[in-house]
């Protein structure tokens, strides 16, 4: 018995169904335009962040200052080459993909099986890099100020203009605020973790340290970098923090524009989600490969059909690579 | 199932289609480490603007519609499929995508304008 629908006995009617006229079989071609659509949707996630970027054009985070960490090197400004290393190891896995399915052509089984498992395998590692990135964006590293209007103020040391974190410079005051949380008072009302250092802390100790100075949003257009405020203009600016930001969450981050975060969040999260669906689907094609399904059957289009969409998702990484981290 | 074993319009043909998939990679590789060079080193040369853009990202991104290219044409295997077929797949995303962007971006870089020239402080 048949597991597929393939004979339906049209095969030799021109107007019957059974002609292929893009020589592509359903399957295939089904696949090919559901990444049409999610390319179009990716597009408008990337096209929406150009938005946002163009409209906050001067005032935009710049990736090399966010995205610096790597590996077991603590303290090491190393821009770029964690997320280099990760594109390597998406398009070494979209590689081996293509091998399966070139194995598959051949109806070469174990093949087939090795390299699928190499894929899944490179499709895991790269999961798991992105939410080593996740931990290192929404955990921050030195902790910023927000004033009224929603910008983000940053401290950098006068003489090497390197960032400076609170914890090195702010004081501790006695205070009684705790937690609000929805035991303590009416139920339904809570309030999520305090940060570190108080407001009135972190001024008091930048008044105390004659060498901070305030690192604005706002971008020389001369020079590409921030621009950073001198002693008076910053002792007057970080009179107006109202609040204490450390690291990232959906509603401000210590790296900038609040939008910037909501995208990194949202579009790295959902191509990370693509990425886990694929090595969940390539893990069923796995083990159908190892049953002997596709020996059966005859062909071995499945693993074509699922290297699609796995090519798919590194040919997505390839442009959130470029948007996010490059341009 | 046949292959179309060249690349870069003929200019290098492989003997199967396993090199070809190797060949591929190495290309990719080589493009990848180019812009990751350069997004180190930014050279001072490349940072004047060009069309509204610094000289740089033009790079980057020419250099990331080659390897979408090349990861479609040959490891989605784009190349070895009928041409409407292809043209079904890749027309519609060639024509809405630069669509979206040009009504997008213009309007970004109009509201900036308003915001930078308006009578209101955004920075406060």
């Amino acid at each position: 018995m048949s597991s597929t629908v393939a004979n339906t006995g049209v095969d030799n009617q021109t107007w019957g169904g059974g002609n292929a006229p893009l020589k592509a079989s359903y399957g295939k071609m089904m696949m090919w335009f559901f990444i049409v659509s999610d390319a179009l949707t990716f597009s408008g996630f990337l096209v929406a962040y150009g938005f946002s970027r163009f409209k906050n054009i001067d005032s935009w985070p710049i990736a090399d200052e966010v995205f610096h960490h790597f590996p077991f090197l603590h303290g090491v400004n190393a821009p770029m080459y964690y997320v280099a290393l990760m594109t390597f190891i998406l398009i070494f896995s979209s590689v081996t993909m293509v091998l399966a399915v070139d194995a598959g052509h051949k109806m070469d089984k174990s093949k087939v099986a090795v390299y699928m498992f190499l894929t899944i395998i490179g499709g895991a590692v790269f999961v798991g890099s992105q939410a080593w990135e996740w931990k290192n964006f929404i955990k921050g590293e030195y902790g910023a100020v927000e004033t009224r209007g929603g910008q983000i103020l940053q401290f950098v040391s006068a003489d090497s203009g390197k960032r400076i974190a609170l914890e090195d410079f702010a004081t501790t005051q006695p205070t009684d605020r705790t937690q609000n949380t929805s035991d303590k008072g009416i139920w339904f009302v809570k309030e999520s973790s305090l940060p570190s250092f108080t407001v009135a802390e972190v001024q008091q100790g930048f008044l105390a340290n004659a060498d901070l100075r305030i690192k604005t949003e706002m971008i020389d257009a001369e020079t590409g970098h921030k621009i950073i405020l001198d002693r008076a203009a910053s002792e007057s600016k970080v009179a107006q923090a109202v609040y204490v930001v450390e690291g990232a969450n959906l509603i401000r981050n210590e790296y900038g524009n609040r939008l910037f975060a909501d995208f990194f969040f949202f579009i790295t999260g959902f191509h990370g989600f693509h990425v886990f669906s694929g090595v969940v689907i390539n893990g069923i094609i796995f083990f159908n490969v190892l049953l002997g399904t596709y020996e059966r059957r005859g062909h071995y289009e499945m693993v074509e059909k699922v290297g699609l969409y796995w090519h798919f998702v590194d040919l997505v990484w390839v442009f959130v690579f470029t948007f996010f981290y490059l341009v | 199932m046949a292959h179309k074993l060249s690349i870069f319009r003929g200019l290098v043909t492989f003997k199967s289609n396993i090199q070809k998939i190797w060949g591929v990679l190495i290309f990719l590789s080589i493009v990848t480490a180019v812009e990751v060079a350069l997004g180190i080193i930014k050279p001072p040369i490349l940072l004047a603007p060009i069309m509204g853009m610094k000289g740089l990202n033009w790079i980057f991104i020419i250099l990331t519609l080659v390897k979408a290219y090349y990861i479609a044409w040959d490891f989605m295997h784009l190349r070895d499929e009928k041409r409407s077929f292809t043209s079904s797949i890749v027309l519609p995303l060639l024509i809405l995508i630069p669509y979206l962007m040009f009504i997008l971006l213009i309007e970004a870089d109009y509201i900036y304008d308003v915001m930078f020239n308006g009578f209101l402080s955004w920075n406060f």
